[in-house]
């Protein structure tokens, strides 16, 4: 971990328009740990994408909401995307964004037996965000989310991969490494502290 | 031959222009994001570029059906939302067995398992004989399905899940003949089904329901396009009628939400007062 220049990832976080988060088995603390530490009027929206079964609604939401100083809500179809807000992804449907942005959702088929699939928010994030965006994917145990966060890269975003060595389960993060689709690989904890830092600067401002 | 994993706003936009003046079925307000990546599906699965996508489109009359089929999402399940069938049964079947009759429409019903799975609610709460179902879709191939009844033994595992968390009181298989690996749902609960075809963009008030349901449509339209349709449905609907949209499908439209009074927020269950 060398050569990681802070200020620029610090730098480039800041300026994103939207944040992402995905991830599955194992990502909900790290995630968890990153959301808590917002504060309340957070101007950059950031929508989470975790794996979850079909029929389980709201729990992801009231365990963040309710630990949370930011607003955390359940994204309904052609919701406007608002600073201040945490976006949690549907159970058993996809999220993607609309041009004006505004989310969009879709009961098409599962991606990597995943819906939400972390790879259908990210390639749409790629479209409507390009370079104006960052995203995390965190462990889990599957490769889902890995060929979305290329996409991302590709575009011009901030692509950060969870350490496969430091997350729970490793084979979502390592098929992102794999494929170079990550401008930095980090443990967790330096992603909070790297997240917290932004916070701070942006809200002081 | 690789086939390039993007296409453009505008290329989207010529394709959308192409299928409306070649086949008559206008995508112009469906949400863009989803419509691309079908388009770009449909690219993969047939190996097509672009340009050869747009010729086939143009030059071979059979294969529009295909495009159809895959650009139109036929994703459902029987007792899809089981808390949604849970509010049926508590707040709407009580209002419902009020009526002379009930008739229903499943707008956007691909495959039928909606339909069905009102069929079966409607028998179960002992209101099968004065109700009738019509299914309707954009796609005349998933209709044909649908009228067949026959779904695979895997996706019925998955219905039956569905069904029990919905706390209907019987067995799911009970109301199909198993044979090998599919399942063919009971004649009697055919009865008083029709299915057919309808286009919510082109087509118009075609009976007066007491129920309706789309769930999962509006989701591939453009607000403008959802308050069209909604008119349909609100001209569609008897007075007290209920409205039923999916569980993320919101109105938002000022002057339809004065007319449809919510019935139910978290399952978007309406009913129609002014």
């Amino acid at each position: 971990m060398g050569n990681i220049n802070a200020s620029e990832i610090v730098k480039h976080l800041q300026s994103a328009e939207v944040l992402l988060l995905g991830g599955s088995a194992g990502s909900f603390m790290p995630i968890f740990n990153i959301i808590r530490s917002l504060p309340q009027n957070h101007p950059q929206p950031i929508v989470v994408v975790i794996h979850r079964g079909k029929n389980n609604f709201s729990d992801i939401e009231n365990l963040f909401g309710d630990n949370c100083r930011i607003l955390v809500r359940e994204i309904s179809d052609k919701d406007k995307i608002a600073g201040g807000h945490v976006y949690i992804a549907p159970a058993n449907y996809h999220t993607l964004f609309e041009k004006g942005k505004t989310f969009a959702l879709d009961v098409s088929e599962h991606v990597w037996y995943s819906k939400p699939s972390i790879d259908v928010t990210f390639e749409s994030a790629a479209d409507a965000y390009g370079d104006k965006c960052a995203a995390i994917l965190f462990s889990g145990a599957n490769q889902d989310g890995a060929k979305g966060l290329l996409t991302l890269r590709n575009k011009g975003a901030l692509t950060i991969i969870q350490d496969p060595k430091d997350a729970e389960m490793h084979v979502m993060p390592q098929a992102a490494v794999d494929i170079n689709a990550g401008e930095f690989i980090l443990p967790s904890e330096q992603i909070l502290k790297f997240m917290r830092e932004t916070f701070a600067i942006t809200n002081s401002q | 031959m690789s086939i390039t994993d993007d296409i453009s706003l505008s290329e989207l936009n010529e394709l959308i222009l192409l299928v409306k003046q070649i086949h008559g079925f206008d995508f112009t307000n469906y949400t863009k994001a989803s419509l691309k990546r079908r388009v770009l599906r449909i690219m993969q699965l047939k190996k097509l570029p672009f340009w050869e996508l747009k010729n086939v489109l143009t030059n071979d009359p059979l294969f529009f059906q295909e495009f159809l089929d895959e650009i139109t999402v036929n994703v459902t399940e029987m007792f899809r939302d089981p808390a949604f069938y849970r509010a049926l049964n508590t707040q709407v079947l009580p209002y419902l067995a009020t009526f002379q009759h009930i008739k229903i429409w499943s707008a956007g019903c691909s495959s039928g398992e909606e339909p069905y799975s009102l069929s079966i609610l409607m028998q179960e709460a002992g209101l099968k004989s004065k109700s009738f179902i019509y299914g309707t879709d954009i796609n005349a191939e998933m209709l044909s399905q649908a009228k067949k009844g026959i779904y695979s033994l895997r996706n019925i595992k998955s219905y039956a899940e569905n069904y029990k968390q919905a706390g209907m009181p019987g067995t799911l298989t009970d109301h199909f003949t198993i044979m090998y690996d599919a399942a063919s749902i009971q004649t009697e609960l055919k009865r008083n089904t029709l299915f057919s075809v309808h286009n919510l963009i082109s087509d118009n008030v075609f009976n007066e329901f007491q129920m309706i349901t789309c769930r999962n449509v509006f989701i591939y339209f453009d607000s403008e396009l959802q308050d069209k349709i909604l008119e349909v449905f609100y001209n569609s609907l008897c007075s007290f009628g209920f409205l039923c949209l999916g569980s993320k499908e919101t109105i938002r439209s000022e002057y339809y939400r004065k007319r449809l009074k919510v019935v139910n927020s978290r399952e978007n269950i309406y009913q129609k007062i002014g």
